[in-house]
């Protein structure tokens, strides 16, 4: 389960002075559902994300994540979360096996949880065959994959992805569509933004349209075809951001 | 704080960066290399090159002189320089390293000599260049050995005895040990090299691990972990401690035993000549004393590096922060190459310079006890001073998502 109330980060900029990258936002996302920020570039979408992600601490307001708040207590919260972006790099010189053996440890996993794991990981992700090649060596699906059992090692309750198809060509694309899918289907809550229409209509419960900081409209997909009495995503999405 | 987590990322960071071709060369192969070259390579280099220029005969100008037949007859017979014939640009000559020297005969040179008046002989050469001043001390030996000649020809014909003209010796000795000669000559140079590798060996680690990171996007897959930053920044510092350490360790040992390999050398090639230089020694407990005191000054170099590369958002930008502290460790180490810079209780609180003058002290076998703990102090407190402010960076948003 994820609850943000009231989300604001304002950072300060020399030539801008003070920007507000997310203002007020608030929204709540199930276990077992996927919930789809949709905005464009500069909207807010990643630094909402990171905030929930502890990455950054909110100026003002909190979220409640996985029953932790992010606020009081970072540490729990990202025990319990896995985040992946197209900024989520791999370290290069490390093995695919020792990538993923790496977060384990940092998550705090004793060695026969972290083998056993391992073990299920590379064999549903079928990574057996480059798992003793160096990170900046693989193929992009291969490094996705990697990324996938690096966010999934410690068996998060909670799954964050930060436009995760930025950059990727369709098949890779597509594994982490499918990945996404299984996620919500292995009863996990997940919160991904994008601002690939045919992702959203593909995979989101719920869909929040972000811009300037705010959260501008919010509901299943259905609702906001009625709401705004537009069918195509792309035109609604237009719609709610020029008004 | 939890080790194990500390633990976790050091171990990472090491077999990271010991897979890193760059931080193994700075790490590694420059203080192996480093030391070598300087004593063995540039002491053989440098032996060699006066071997060639003392070996070679000097072609030097006579100018005039046609009124002493005797001393031009016998300048022509030496073996020891070739005489080329007079001409009125011998100064552009000496430049052009045409002849290495010419001399000024005066005129009635003989006659003055015959007479026991006062004459003037003059030598033209380049200073400071090895050849010409090889070439100029010949021509003075001749001239030195012809005027005390003189001396004892006037003297004979007059009966009196030849040691009136040189009626006492002067003999200058030395008391100091030869090892404090020789730490004086070079013990200046070699712990400067020591520290100056010691912040590159540190330099690459630290501005990979950082910026560099921030650079490739791991930082914040890093960031994801639940690993306090605490934890993280420590992990990473004690990564460039091992690099800077290791690259002391090996510079002060490659130090000691190309000094001593070197030292034999040059002992075989000069035939046991007695340079200052050649007469130190470094010992076990000058090593161990060297790097207990460059050790905190270790510490300092990795926290200092590492909290100024985290604030560059790619590692082009931590180069261009890292040049001007260079600067900053070189200045007070050149200050302690510099005649009468010595170590005083005030002294032991600037950083760099005082464990460059307590290191040369120590390889000239000084060990003041009571400045070697203040400078150990004082190196601490600044090593602590720079990893509060790496810990504290590394827990500031501005700093890890800078663009």
């Amino acid at each position: 389960m994820i609850e943000a109330l009231h989300l604001v980060k304002r950072f300060h900029d020399k030539k801008r002075g003070t920007v507000c990258a997310v203002n007020d936002v608030s929204f709540s996302c199930r276990q077992g559902e996927i919930y789809g920020l949709l905005g464009a570039n500069g909207a807010g979408k990643t630094t909402t994300l990171r905030m929930l992600a502890t990455i950054l601490t909110p100026t003002e307001g909190t979220a409640i994540v996985a029953g932790f708040d992010v606020v009081k207590n970072a540490q729990m919260v990202r025990g319990r979360v896995g985040f992946l972006s197209a900024a989520t790099a791999l370290y290069g010189r490390l093995t695919a096996q020792e990538m993923v053996e790496y977060f384990g440890r940092l998550h705090g996993l004793d060695e026969d949880t972290l083998r056993e794991r391992m073990e299920d990981l590379f064999v549903r992700l079928e990574m057996k065959e480059f798992l003793d090649r160096r990170c900046d060596k693989l193929s992009t699906g291969m490094k996705q994959k990697v990324s996938i059992a690096r966010t999934l090692v410690h068996n998060p309750s909670v799954m964050i992805f930060d436009e995760p198809t930025l950059g990727l060509d369709v098949m890779a694309a597509r594994t982490i569509v499918k990945f996404i899918r299984e996620c919500r289907e292995s009863g996990k809550t997940v919160v991904f933004s994008t601002h690939v229409m045919s992702e959203v209509e593909k995979l989101c419960d719920h869909i929040g349209i972000i811009h300037d900081g705010k959260l501008l409209a919010e509901g299943s997909l259905p609702d906001l075809r009625a709401q705004f009495g537009i069918q195509d995503l792309e035109d609604l999405f237009v719609k709610v951001v020029e008004a | 704080m939890s080790l194990r987590n500390i633990g976790i990322v050091y171990r990472k960071e090491l077999i990271d960066s010991l897979r890193d071709r760059r931080t193994l060369i700075s790490m590694i192969v420059v203080p192996l290399l480093v030391m070598p070259l300087l004593t063995i390579g540039m002491g053989v280099l440098s032996v060699a090159l006066v071997g060639v220029a003392m070996r070679e005969v000097p072609r030097v100008m006579i100018l005039g002189g046609d009124d002493s037949p005797a001393v031009l007859a016998e300048l022509n017979k030496m073996k020891d320089f070739e005489i080329v014939p007079s001409r009125p640009d011998y100064a552009e000559e000496i430049s052009n390293k045409k002849i290495r020297a010419a001399v000024e005969i005066p005129a009635g040179f003989e006659a003055k000599l015959a007479a026991g008046e006062s004459s003037t002989v003059k030598i033209y050469m380049y200073e400071g260049e090895l050849k010409s001043g090889f070439g100029a001390d010949r021509l003075q030996k001749f001239f030195s050995k012809l005027r005390d000649r003189s001396v004892r020809e006037h003297l004979q014909a007059r009966s009196l005895p030849e040691n009136l003209a040189h009626p006492f010796d002067i003999l200058e000795t030395n008391v100091a040990p030869p090892e404090k000669v020789g730490g004086a000559v070079l013990g200046g140079l070699l712990p400067y090299f020591v520290i100056l590798l010691c912040l590159t060996g540190a330099m690459y680690p630290a501005m990979d691990l950082t910026a560099g990171e921030k650079e490739r996007g791991t930082i914040e897959t890093l960031l994801c972990s639940p690993v306090s930053r605490t934890h993280l920044v420590i992990g990473k510092f004690l990564m460039v401690l091992t690099a800077a350490v290791a690259t002391a360790i090996l510079a002060i040992t490659s130090m000691a035993l190309s000094f001593g390999a070197g030292k034999e050398m040059l002992l075989s090639i000069t035939k046991g000549a007695s340079d200052p230089a050649l007469q130190i020694t470094i010992t076990a407990k000058g090593i161990i004393s060297i790097f207990f005191v460059v050790f905190p000054l270790a510490v300092f170099f990795s926290a200092a590096l590492l909290a100024l590369s985290l604030f560059a958002k790619s590692f082009k930008e931590a180069q261009s922060y890292i040049s001007p502290l260079m600067i900053l460790v070189v200045m007070p180490a050149i200050a302690s190459l510099l005649p009468g810079v010595e170590l005083t209780p005030v002294l032991a609180w600037i950083p760099v310079l005082n464990t460059s003058l307590v290191s040369k002290e120590i390889i000239s076998g000084t060990f003041h006890w009571n400045l070697i703990g203040l400078i150990f102090l004082s190196s601490s407190i600044y090593a602590g001073i720079a990893i509060t402010i790496a810990v504290k960076l590394f827990q500031r948003e501005d700093v890890l998502f800078r663009t």
